[in-house]
């Protein structure tokens, strides 16, 4: 759960950093993407770079989902008997409480944004457009619902986040009472930054500010 | 004050169980969780009904036998109070109070409130022990130990094996009260020699006895009587993936 959570971490800093790119322009996007499939070259053919990539979230994904629904099963074994009084959480975190149906929304999520930006299979600009016109015409004002659905899922996210960030060294037993507060602040830190740099492009879109 | 109980009531550990309504009256602000249950008790004797069964030993605190949810908090929502250190005065006249018991497959009721409680034992002799000749004690300060290590493993060794972890972990984990066992015996120099095999043994049977997964969420800690903090899991975690 740990490992592989920090793996998808990871990747979605270098993603936001990447997505950002979009407000140095059409040019500049499309150049970022067309590097993404030929760095490395001409040591390495086309592709070999993202391919690992991709092989590495996918493995990471499926890991990280196997291990949530093992915990989940060995969770819902461990009580086969609810109690009758509603609980009140004694604990302080509300994140926490979201994880599971959380993930099961960002995979949810993952899986249009794939079909959306990857494949372009749902996305009007269709496998040809090129990716700058894949998220303007993706994210344009009409298209609000699939926007909208972005900003919900990215808040579950950043939800996600904020638990799951202190919780991965907690587990890696990398914590201590003394780097409590400063994990956290950490967690509720990046989530936020990472939360806010992937809504700013299809909000940007959506309101007219890159076209 | 007056109180409406809504109580677990279980024959055998086979029978299927419910929730049955009590009327208290006359209860003094001054008893003991407890107290108010022995109240109800004696009268229901009167009246030929069976007593309401209910662990305890110490009512002092110290034992850990006392466990009940209160509310659907273990203990109750006093917190880092045993429910025999529990009193009637946190309760509102003319409230109604549900009680039921631990609520975990590892932790199998034997009537009415009373579960039983041995996975626990069985954890500690897995490895929850140290090895030393025997023979006279030894000195006291022959072998030297770091004032803040002393301070830790105290700490840890305060835990009473009470099982409110357990009981108020969505996930059904063991992991606050293993995790205590663990550092309290991993942070003293007599403990060293078997430190890894002991996480590793203490957290295997922990799994073997049908204990849920760890996901961080600080219930065990929030409701432990003892305020076993959380930093133990990360200290049980660090000397498992080592062993
Ligand atoms: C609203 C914010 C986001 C935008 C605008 C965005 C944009 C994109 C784009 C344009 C691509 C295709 C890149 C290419 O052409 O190769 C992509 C791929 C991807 N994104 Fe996002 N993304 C966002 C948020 C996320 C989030 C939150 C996650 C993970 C939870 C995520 C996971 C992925 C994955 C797994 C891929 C596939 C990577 C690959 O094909 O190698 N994205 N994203
Ligand atoms: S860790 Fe706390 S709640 Fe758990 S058994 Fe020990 S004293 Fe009870
Ligand atoms: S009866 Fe001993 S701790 Fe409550």
């Amino acid at each position: 759960m740990a490992v592989t959570g920090a793996v998808l971490v990871l990747y979605l800093v270098a993603h936001v950093v990447g997505n950002l790119k979009i407000f140095y322009g059409a040019e500049a996007f499309n150049d970022y993407a067309h590097w993404l499939r030929h760095v490395g070259e001409p040591a390495v053919p086309a592709r070999t770079v993202l391919t690992l990539v991709e092989v590495v979230l996918a493995v990471s994904v499926i890991l990280h989902m196997w291990s949530a629904v093992t915990l989940t099963r060995r969770a819902s074994k461990a009580r086969p008997v609810k109690y009758a009084a509603r609980r009140k959480t004694q604990a302080s975190g509300y994140a926490v409480h979201t994880m599971r149906y959380g993930g099961v929304v960002i995979l949810l999520f993952i899986i249009w944004h794939l079909l959306d930006l990857t494949f372009a299979t749902v996305n009007p600009a269709g496998p040809a457009g090129l990716p700058y016109d894949r998220l303007v015409q993706g994210f344009a004002p009409e298209r609000w619902p699939v926007t909208l659905f972005y900003v919900v899922a990215l808040v579950m996210l950043g939800l996600h986040l904020r638990h799951g960030v202190w919780s991965a060294f907690q587990t890696l037993g990398l914590a201590n009472g003394r780097s409590y507060r400063p994990l956290k602040i950490v967690a509720v830190g990046l989530s936020l930054v990472l939360v806010l740099g992937f809504l700013s492009v299809p909000v940007a879109i959506a309101i007219g500010v890159i076209k | 004050m007056n109180l409406t109980l809504k109580v677990w009531r279980q024959k055998t550990p086979d029978d299927k169980g419910r929730m049955v309504k009590y009327l208290v009256q006359d209860v003094s602000p001054d008893m003991s969780f407890l107290e108010m249950l022995d109240v109800l008790n004696e009268r229901l004797i009167l009246e030929g009904d069976d007593p309401i069964a209910f662990d305890h030993d110490c009512r002092e605190g110290i034992c850990g036998m006392c466990g009940m949810v209160i509310n659907g908090v273990a203990h109750g929502e006093q917190r880092a109070t045993t429910t025999c250190q529990l009193h009637m005065r946190h309760f509102e006249d003319g409230a109604t109070v549900t009680i039921e018991p631990w609520r975990a497959a590892p932790f199998p009721v034997v009537k009415d409130l009373v579960v039983d409680r041995s996975a626990f034992d069985r954890i500690i002799q897995a490895g929850g022990f140290v090895s030393v000749p025997a023979g006279s004690a030894p000195d006291a300060h022959a072998v030297p130990v770091k004032k803040d290590d002393a301070d830790a493993a105290f700490d840890a060794a305060t835990c009473i094996g009470c099982g409110a972890c357990v009981a108020a972990c969505p996930n059904g984990s063991a992991s606050l009260f293993t995790a205590a066992k663990i550092t309290h015996l991993g942070l003293l120099p007599q403990g060293q020699p078997e430190r890894d095999s002991r996480a590793k043994a203490m957290v295997d049977q922990m799994d073997l006895e049908g204990f849920g997964g760890c996901t961080n969420t600080g219930e065990c800690t929030a409701v432990c009587p003892k305020g076993i903090p959380l930093d133990t899991i990360a200290q049980m975690n660090r000397d498992y993936l080592k062993a």
